[in-house]
């Protein structure tokens, strides 16, 4: 199987990534996450937006996905913590999100993760957050 | 404040994403708000073992987090989450519905400030806990359909 097939069958084999409609594209070990909208993503009617708590567990499951690209883990990463901030409304549009490691430790990545939808330089959210890793002995 | 918890069942169903959940308004009051999402099997983060995924819960305190503020605020107006911190500190009890419990403990005239909780069983026994701040009045000046409307900065190759 490529990485790109392995990432492919670990989001299928999500139920909530399928629910949310995350698919995802590898660029060696660079990946994209992306998110095509769908109405049962909305928060806002009015506007409208897509939730707020749809962007971060976007952001969630894209630090996960960039866990298991780069690290191989045999177990899923846990979430530890993680911290949101939202800087644009999220529009009726595909959004897409890429996660940068900054660290790996024995027991705890840290993990920054955007997410962007019509311009890569104007991101619509970012997330930062504390991941337990399990070595994959 | 049965008209509060009128207007709030009805926001809970005008948010499609909130519908899609199955978030449902428990009870509201000035200790807070607690709402509840079912558990399915659509919601479910890791196969393994059946756990319910972070971004549920995540969604879930979003939800209650920004109903709180508006039943601390006498008069409704737009909000829009500006950061929001969650701890996780244990996988969800597989099968078991969560609830979020969030008290809006501070609101300016710009801004307010929420803690919640999320558990399955015991409120003392949480599986994650938040803190989030939201801008009041988010809206002003944007309307009905505004981010329909293409964005203020003009975007290479699109018409």
């Amino acid at each position: 199987m490529t990485p790109s097939e392995q990432l492919q069958t670990v989001l299928e084999r999500i139920p909530y990534a399928r629910f949310l409609g995350i698919r995802a594209e590898l660029a060696g070990d660079e990946m994209t996450a992306i998110l095509p909208f769908g109405e049962h993503l909305i928060g806002n009617p009015m506007l409208p937006a897509i939730h707020g708590g749809v962007l971060g567990a976007f952001m969630e499951m894209t630090a996960l996905a960039q866990l298991s690209v780069s690290e191989g883990q045999a177990r899923q990463p846990r979430v530890i913590d993680i911290t949101i901030e939202y800087l644009r409304s999220g529009r009726p549009l595909t959004t897409y999100a890429r996660a940068q490691i900054k660290k790996v430790g024995r027991r705890i990545a840290n993990v920054h993760v955007e997410a962007w939808q019509e311009q890569r330089a104007a991101p619509i959210a970012a997330m930062r957050g504390h991941f337990l890793v399990t070595p994959t002995t | 404040m049965d008209i509060m918890r009128q207007a709030l069942g009805a926001m809970n169903q005008g948010s499609p994403h909130a519908r899609a959940l199955g978030i449902e308004t428990i009870s509201i009051g000035p200790e807070g708000s607690v709402l509840r999402a079912p558990y399915k099997p659509e919601m479910v983060g890791d196969p393994d073992t059946g756990v319910i995924a972070g971004g549920v819960v995540t969604a879930l305190l979003d939800h209650a987090c920004g109903q709180a503020v508006h039943t601390a605020l006498e008069q409704f107006t737009t909000i829009a989450t500006l950061d929001l911190r969650i701890d996780y500190m244990r996988p969800a009890e597989p099968g078991k519905d969560i609830f979020a419990r969030a008290h809006c403990y501070k609101a300016t005239r710009s801004v307010a400030f929420v803690r919640a909780v999320a558990y399955d069983t015991d409120p003392d026994d949480p599986v994650a806990a938040a803190q989030a701040a939201f801008m009041l009045d988010s809206s002003a000046g944007r309307g009905f359909g505004a981010n329909l409307k293409p964005a203020k900065k003009p975007v290479k190759g699109r018409s």
